[in-house]
């Protein structure tokens, strides 16, 4: 039985879903700025990983922490890659402006 | 109050502080800082809800790793920051409705009648929560697994095939050219008489 004061599972999907609001606004906000975007997307991911434990606790399965563990995978993957990009965007635009990104078309 | 309760309002309190310090702040290296401020509070609330294992995988891949990695760009492009607050002010009030807007619709979810049913957390599991997500990864998921693992290799390949130059002032040695090369492409002999004839 749970403890009668202990968090319940609304208190943990609340957290992720203003962390996945903040992150979204942050996409909006800084619509320049390649990096804050890329970190704005790990904080989404973020957010998606705590309901998915979240939900692994207070359901009692463990399934949902594999998957935590392969979007953790995924997203080291992706950001990577897209800091790549970014120094690639860096060095042939001269800055990291989202809409020059159109200028890496081959 | 219990503590529980106590320790989640707590980290929850800083981990959405952090967040909107990452999305507004000036410096993007105090944006990467304040990044992994909210990576070390999340970890903290995973361990509150019992997860260890990825709780610690969070602080040595996120933290360890790729915050690194962000800070490294970051420093390594010397980016006019400052021209890039420009338009900062203009984008506030839609990035504002949108966050506002994705806010209520996933409290309007979550209110709803999905988490009723889920009121209280069952007991733990007993072991370790390590071995007991080992045994789930590598019997029943071990091909995702390993598609994992090849994700994270193109992820190698990709990025080093992206960010990788040629430098044309630097002398180096073509190991191929070398080995094609042939002794009559590069010596000819030529038959000829010792010394001059006498007068």
């Amino acid at each position: 039985m749970p403890l009668p004061g202990a968090p319940t599972l609304a208190h943990y999907l609340v957290l992720g879903a203003i962390l996945f609001a903040i992150s979204m606004a942050g996409i909006f906000l800084n619509r320049r700025n390649v990096i804050i975007m890329l970190m704005a997307i790990e904080l989404m991911l973020l957010a998606v990983n705590l309901n998915f434990i979240a939900f692994s606790r207070y359901l009692g399965d463990m399934a949902g922490q594999v998957f935590v563990f392969f979007i953790l995978t995924v997203a080291a993957a992706e950001s990577a890659i897209g800091l790549a990009i970014l120094v690639l965007l860096f060095r042939n635009a001269g800055s990291i402006d989202v809409e020059k990104l159109g200028s890496l078309k081959g | 109050m219990s503590f529980q309760t106590f320790t989640f309002y707590a980290f929850a309190t800083i981990l959405v502080f952090a967040a909107l310090r990452v999305i507004t702040t000036r410096n993007p290296v105090h944006a990467a800082l304040w990044l992994v401020l909210s990576f070390f509070t999340a970890a903290g609330i995973w361990l509150l809800l019992q997860a260890e294992f990825l709780a610690i995988a969070l602080v040595l891949v996120y933290v360890g790793a790729v915050m690194v990695l962000f800070l490294f760009v970051v420093m390594m492009l010397d980016v006019n920051f400052d021209s890039m607050r420009q338009h900062f002010r203009s984008y506030l009030p839609v990035a504002a409705a949108v966050g506002i807007l994705v806010f209520f619709e996933m409290a309007l979810v979550i209110l709803g009648s999905a988490v009723g049913p889920v009121a209280g957390a069952p007991a733990a599991p007993a072991g370790s929560n390590t071995q007991a997500l080992g045994a789930l990864l590598y019997v029943d998921y071990v091909y995702p697994f390993e598609i994992a693992a090849v994700v994270l290799l193109v992820a190698i390949v990709a990025a080093i095939a992206l960010t990788h130059r040629k430098r044309r002032e630097m002398k180096h040695q073509d190991a191929s050219a070398q080995m094609r090369a042939r002794a009559s492409e590069r010596v000819r002999l030529v038959s000829m008489p010792s010394e001059k004839p006498p007068v």
